[in-house]
This record gives C-alpha cells, structure tokens and sequence, in this order.
C-alpha cells in the first residue's frame, strides 16, 4: 500500500513538473523540443501497444504517422474543413486504413509481418511522395492551421501549444495504462506470450491482434496529425522508415513492454541528441549500437532493467522468508532454451 | 520491339543485381532464420569500399572489388560474432531489432566518412556496344556475365564441395547437422562471409550504371525481402528466378505502366502474395 | 459419451500422422492415450481441440459436429487442453498468469476497460476469484504472488493445469502431464488428475508413463503410426496381442 501511495506521488510530481516547466524554464527552444518530444511520445505509446504488449513489430507506423498529418493538412488546408472535425476525421482516416491494413498483414507472423509492414510503410510513403496532385510531392504541404480557438482559448503561441499536446499525452497515457492494467491488455500479453495458448484459452486471436493494430495506428494518427499543427508544414519524408527507426529507438532505449517506457526513452533519447547537436546527422553512430547493445543486455529497455532488479530485491526478501520451499531445478535451463528455440523457428 | 529488347536486356540487368543480393540474405536466413535488414548496408558499404580503393590507391576495377568482396565478407562475420550469436537463444523480434541497429550505424559511418554527396564510379568498361541490334555498355553486359558466373560458382560450391554441403545441411536441420558433427558456428561464420561477399560484389558492379551514397540500399533490400518471400524464404533458386522475376517486371513497368511508381510494383507484388499465402509461396504446409 | 472422433484423419503433405481413428471419451472418465513416439498423439489432441483442422472425419462434442470450429470457439464449448510446455509469463506473478484463463467467460470490451464500467469491474473481480479458486485447487495458494520464474517446474506444470481449469470446462485434455518431473511428484498429480474427476471433470490425458497409465485410467486407446491398434481397460490392454507386439514387446516397463 505504502508503495502503491509512493507511486502516485511520484506520478502527481512528474505530471506538475510537466505542467509547470514552461513557466519555470522560459526559454522558446526548449519549449518546442519538449512539445514535439510529447507528439513522438504519443506514437511510440501506440507502437508499444503493438509491438511490446502483443509482439508485433510493425515497421509501418511511421506511414500511419504520415498519413494522420497528411489527413489533418488535407482536410484542413485544401477542404478548408474545421480543425477539431478535421483532428477527428485524421485519426478515424489513420485507424480505418489501419483496419484494412491489419485484416490482411496479420495473418502473416514474425519476420513476414515485420516485412510486410515495412513495405506497407515504404508503399505509404512512395504514394505520397509521388501523388503530387493531391499531396503536394515532395515540395510538402504548407499552411496548415494551428487548432482553432475554443471560446476565448487560443492555440497560436508556443505555451497554448505546449499545454495542448501536453494534455493529449496524458490522455494517452491514461488509456495505454486502464489498457495494460484490464482484461484486455492481459488478452494481449497472452497473444505475446504464445497465441496457440491464447486461442486454446479461448482467446480470439485474429479480433484481439486487429483491435491492439487499429488501436495503435490510431494513436500513430493522433500524434501525426498533432505534428501537422504543431509544424504548420510536412512533407513526405515523415513517413520515410528513417522516422520509425527514430521511434524504435526512444522504445527500445525505454523499455519495449512496460508503461513508462515510451515517456523515459524519448524524453531521454531528444535531450542525449539535443546535447549532440554538433552530431546531427551522425547521432545514429551511437543510437545504432546502443540499439544493438541493448536489445542483447537489457531486452527491455532502462525501465526494464529497472522493474528487473526491483523484482530481485523483492524476491530474496520472499525467499529468506522461506527457504525450504525452493528446491534447485536442474531441468528448468534446459527447457526454457529449447522452447524459445521453438518459438524462433516455429 | 526495339524497345522491348532494350527492356528486356535492362530487366535482366537489373534482375542480375537482385538476385545476387536476395541469394545472400536468402543464406542468412536459411541457415539462422534471421531476416538481416542490415544487409542493405552491407551492400552499400561493398559500393564504398571498391570506390575508395580505385580513387585513392588507383587499384584496377577488378582488385578493388576482390579487397571489397573480402572486406564485407569480413564484416559479415563480425556481425554475426558480435551481434547475432549473442542473441541466438533470444525472441525473434530481438535479432530484426538488432539488424536495424547495426543498418543504422553502418549508415551514420558511411555518411562520416563519405558524406552525405552521391557519387558516381567510374568504369574501365564504359564502352557502347552494339550486340543483336542491341545497343549497350559494356558494363551492362558485365554485370549479367559476372552475376551468372558467380551464381554457378556458387552452385558448384554448395553442390560439390564438402564445406558447402555442409551449408545446405544446416539448411535443412539445423539440429540433425549438429549431431552429426557440424561446427554450426563455423557454418554460421562461412554464410555470413559469403552473404557479405556477394552483397559486396553485386554492389561494385552495379555502381557504375547507378549512383553511390548511404541511402543506397535502402530500395534494394527492401526488393531482396520481396525476392526471397517471392522465391521462399531460404531457397536459393528461387531467389534468383525471384530476382529475375522482378527485374523484368520493373523494367517493363516502367516503360509500360508508370516511372514514377516502378518501385511501388515489387511491394504490390509481395502485398498480394502475403495476402493470399501468409508464410509465402512455397511454404510448405504443417511442419 | 461425451466426445466421439469419427474416421479422423490427418495428412501432413504425404505423412499421415493420424489414420482414421474412432474413438469415444466417456463423461466423467479418465480417459488415455498412448502410443509410441511419433504415433499421433499429440496430433490426435490437435484436431479435437481445433489447432488443426483434420483432412478427413468429423469430431463431436455432445452429438454436435465441431470438426470445423477454430480452438477458441472449442474452448468456449467447455474443452480445455494444456501443452507440453507451457510458456508462461515469466515477470507476472503466477495469480497473474492465470487470471486470463477465464477471460472467454467474461464480456467486457475495450471500452468497458478505458472507463472501467461496472461491467469491467465486475469481471475483474470475477476472473480474479476464478483465478485464485483454481490456483487453490491444484495447491498452489501460496506461490500465488511470486513471480512465474521463481517457481519450480512441476509447480509450472500446475499452473498450466490452473489455466486450463480457469476456462471452467467439462472436459480437459492433459498432453504429457508428468514428463520431465520426478517419481513423487508425479504421486502428486495424479491426486490432482483424480480430484479433477471428483469435481464433475472429464480427463483425457496422452502419457509416456505406463504404469501411470495402467494405475489411472478408467479406458485406453493404443494408437499406432496414426492408427488406432486397441481400446479399452488398463486389463484388456495389457492383454491385448497386437498392443503388446507393437509397443509393449520390447520394454513392457517402459
């Protein structure tokens, strides 16, 4: 109980540090960096739900993050729709051509869903590239409107802009958490864990893998379209597969699987690259083999690690409770590696 | 039908390039069942290395790529000590994150050392001639020779050699070519140097026709992954009947159909396999 | 009789790992099947539970045809089945693992999850007491809350017993039950498999341990490269010629 409470001030601390950081740090750089470090945040929430709750690895998302910006700049700036209409009909656009997507990439596994999707991404972001009609090509698509008012609220100035997608993260990040922490979510960790025995479990598979897919494309789409207003321009390099290797790395550096992940790994992997600015381009000479790194000695992430040695420390506490219970297991190393054995091959 | 030919003897160019890219990470896969992303940067890298050594040591066209193939090869090798042998016993989605890890930072060095620029190779084989009323660089023609020839050494040497046969086996079962008193690590090393190699040499010799910069292998590898879904996972014929598949389908799409969308074709071509045969063609069903 | 096989047959390109076999599983019976391996037993457990679909025959679940229904709808039906291994989830707790077991009782969607409708909490709470109902029934209430990496391997065994049970079903199929464990603890759950029967469960388990076999089962099917060599009492296969020149014969201890 007492932990329980000691998280929740932790939680309310981080939120009110959030809150009050643009009035206690004034500076207008900073304030941007944060703001889009929140939109990537709210992608990678939506890849996580996918790929760390259920074992999926799309590399198509950042083609639905594209397609959620170029939905909103669309709709805004050549139907000269309303913006909050417009938020709304981007997210529905991403999520419905997720649906389709999914109907047919997840009846593929492994490594043919991780291909697969990355030619869907690549497809994406091919069309808009060369759509030049509709999209604009690769001169991108100028003036998109910031969100318009609501009654004397404005959203025009970089604070409003801030507090805004700030408020958006939240939200996400109250869903993804009653989500993980529900039925459902355990519905998807079971699909993670072995869909022969989800299904036998009477687990519908197909139905849960589509729902956790549009899900999390819709988010890939809310955060896509946030970044449209947010920018004021795209173009169709944001759907390039540079942007979900970018997305990758703030959840892997995280932690794949856990709650907090995608909020620890981005905000410190856009403040690692900030410092190196002077690396610009070359950043990937570390993120690369951080990546590698990381993925064979912390397969989830610093949050991971972190739960890791807290489950330890709880453990031994349990055990010198009572010790004569644990008998040594001879046979429990062997097994495992064989039945991961499986599992990669199968 | 001028341009018909033309395009024929394009696509068979092209188809050349692929399939000896698909061929190596068709290898990797079927021996460790690794989907490498990284070897688009392998590929990319064999380019570099032939560029570097004929500007700044003046090395013949020939010994350039021979110190490319190896080097790469080497590479290869290294990669699957450092990275892929660590995570052997790991979930499947570790060993494709950890590829594009290694993708990323191979880029990122290529970019420090070369920079960002495009570069162009030159060739000591960029005469125009003229064969069947075709009308071609020497280079084209060079590419189909080099391509078929090392694609029947290989054969050769998976067929007639003991340490190829021993590839083929590990191939087949894994755990079986073990028993039997496979070294599969040493397999493993000799797949990845061969890989390397050949995703070396398709690179130096297609350069000259193509442009050379650190974003170079991005499409390639993509279309190998077609390749290889297209041929069966693993299966050596069919990643070059695959290659050639979409050589010729790019080719003529391009007169055809769209220039602009030719490199949508080969992912509508797999979207439509997946669609229909989600563990590819040619998966064999059960177990 | 609760289900009944009829002419089940399974190709596997030119293999067939299960040939035409017949067979019956009575309500409120231990009910075997051995064999030796690579015989079809396990293959014989996928197509009645829906893994697979069979190339041929038709199986039946209290007189209704459920040869075309995928694994979850079976499961819904009331058949539940373990594995050989079972992969749990190793940084959950072991109350954890089990609790979606009984999610295919219950009706909450995703959105009775993001705003924790009454619905959801009442399920909750539901798969919650399931859960530790049948952790409590295979006696393993006191690692409830320890991670499912901590606990030893025949407790694992349990646990994917736990999960099976969770799904409330009238019959479970147990593949393998007591491989890789020792003599004593095999003891154990038999008890296990027994009080299963007392609480109104059907069994239907494949086993390597014959004298397991021999002690437990109320009735035995003896399948044979796919095909179904004898059936009927522990007595009857121990007497049976064919059973005893195919399997038997040479290690009749095995």
């Amino acid at each position: 109980m007492a932990a329980l409470l000691r998280k929740r001030v932790f939680i309310i601390g981080l939120i009110g540090l959030a809150v009050l950081f643009p009035l206690i740090i004034q500076n207008e750089y900073f304030l941007h960096v944060l703001t889009l470090a929140f939109i990537w945040m709210i992608a990678v929430y939506g890849l996580n739900l996918l790929a760390g709750y259920t074992g999926y690895l799309s590399l198509a998302h950042a083609g639905f993050f594209a397609i959620g910006a170029y939905a909103l700049g669309l709709l805004t700036v050549k139907a000269g729709m309303n913006y909050w209409i417009a938020l709304v009909l981007a997210c529905l656009i991403t999520s419905g051509i997720g649906f389709l997507v999914g109907l047919v990439a997840l009846r593929t596994r492994e490594h043919f869903f991780a291909i697969y999707t990355l030619c869907v991404g690549y497809i994406i972001y091919l069309v808009i590239d060369k759509w030049d009609s509709l999209t604009g090509g690769v001169r991108g698509l100028i003036g998109i409107p910031a969100p318009a008012n609501i009654g004397p609220v404005s959203f025009e100035n970089p604070l409003s802009q801030y507090y805004f997608i700030l408020a958006f993260l939240l939200l996400t990040i109250l869903v993804m958490y009653r989500i993980v922490h529900s039925l459902t979510g355990r519905t998807f960790m079971a699909i993670r864990n072995s869909e022969e025995l989800a299904q036998t479990l009477g687990i519908s598979t197909m139905k849960n893998k589509l729902l956790v897919f549009v899900l999390s494309t819709f988010f890939a789409g809310l955060a896509g379209a946030l970044y449209a207003s947010f920018i004021r321009f795209i173009g169709p390099d944001i759907g390039y597969i540079t942007i979900i290797f970018d997305l990758l790395t703030y959840l892997l550096v995280g932690g794949i699987g856990t709650l907090a992940g995608p909020v620890v790994g981005t905000f410190l992997v856009v403040w690692v690259s900030q410092s190196l600015q002077f690396l610009q381009d070359y950043r990937m000479l570390i993120f690369g083999p951080l990546l590698t790194l990381l993925i064979i000695f912390y397969p989830r992430g610093i949050v991971g690690a972190f739960y890791e040695w807290k489950m330890k420390r709880t453990g031994k506490k349990r055990r010198q409770a009572r010790p004569d219970r644990r008998k040594p297991e001879p046979t429990y190393a062997a097994t495992q590696t064989s039945s991961e054995k499986k599992v990669k091959e199968g | 039908m001028d341009i018909l030919t033309q395009q024929l003897f394009n696509g068979l160019t092209i188809g050349s390039v692929y399939s000896l890219v698909a061929l190596g990470l068709t290898l990797v896969y079927g021996i460790l069942h690794i989907p490498n992303f990284a070897h688009g940067a392998l590929y990319m890298l064999g380019a570099y290395i032939t560029l570097t050594t004929m500007l700044l040591w003046g090395f013949n066209y020939w010994v350039a790529i021979a110190i490319s193939v190896l080097v790469v090869g080497l590479l290869g090798v290294l990669m699957d000590r450092l990275v892929f042998h660590q995570l052997r016993n790991a979930p499947p989605i570790h060993d494709k994150i950890a590829a594009i890890g290694i993708l990323l930072f191979l880029e990122a060095l290529a970019q420090l050392i070369w920079g960002a620029d495009y570069r162009s190779m030159s060739t000591p084989y960029g005469e125009v001639i003229n064969m069947f009323g075709l009308t071609v660089t020497m280079q084209r023609v060079l590419i189909n020779v080099g391509a078929i020839a090392v694609m029947i050494l290989l054969f050769v040497f998976l067929k007639k050699t003991y340490i190829g046969a021993t590839i083929i086996a590990m191939a087949q079962n894994r755990e079986g070519a073990h028993l039997v008193g496979i070294n599969t690590n040493k397999v493993a090393m000799l797949t990845f140097m061969l890989s390397g190699g050949l995703a070396a040499f398709a690179a130096s010799l297609s350069a000259p026709i193509n442009l050379v910069f650190p974003g170079m292998g991005h499409l390639v590898i993509l279309k190998a992954f077609v390749i290889i879904i297209l041929g069966g996972m693993g299966s050596i014929p069919g990643a070059i009947v695959g290659g050639y598949i979409l050589g010729f389908s790019e080719s003529l799409g391009a007169t055809y159909l769209s220039n602009d969308y030719k490199d949508i074709i080969a992912f509508l071509l797999l979207v439509i396999i997946l669609s229909f045969k989600p563990k590819g063609l040619f998966s064999r069903e059960g177990f | 009789m609760l289900i009944e096989t009829r002419n089940l047959t399974k190709q596997f390109g030119g293999l067939v790992a299960v040939n035409d076999v017949d067979f019956t599983i009575e309500k409120g019976k231990i009910n075997a099947i051995i064999g030796p391996n690579g015989a079809g037993k396990s293959t014989f457990f996928n197509l009645v539970s829906g893994t697979h679909a069979p190339s041929s025959g038709k199986v039946f679940y209290k007189g209704e045809d459920i040869t075309r229904l995928p694994s979850n709808k079976i499961a819904k039906l009331g058949v539940a089945r373990t594995f050989q291994t079972t992969h749990l989830f190793e940084q959950s707790t072991v109350l954890d693992n089990v609790i979606v077991g009984h999610r295919l009782r219950t009706s909450s969607h995703l959105f009775d999850a993001i705003f924790r409708t009454k619905t959801y909490k009442a399920d909750e709470q539901q798969c919650r007491e399931k859960a530790a109902d049948v952790l409590e029934f295979v006696g393993l209430t006191h690692v409830m809350h320890q991670s499912a990496a901590s606990i030893t391997q025949e407790e694992k065994k349990r646990v994917a017993f736990a999960l099976a049970l969770a799904t409330e079903p009238e019959v479970v199929f147990l593949d393998e039950p007591a491989a890789g464990i020792n003599p004593d603890e095999t003891e154990g759950l038999i008890d296990l498999i027994n009080n299963m029967i007392k609480r109104g469960i059907t069994v239907c388990l494949i086993e390597h341990k014959m004298q397991m076999i021999m002690k437990l089962a109320d009735k035995i099917m003896v399948l044979n490269y796919g095909e179904k060599i004898a059936e009927g009492t522990a007595e009857e296969i121990m007497n049976n010629e064919a059973v005893i020149a195919a399997y038997l014969g040479g290690d009749a201890s095995a």
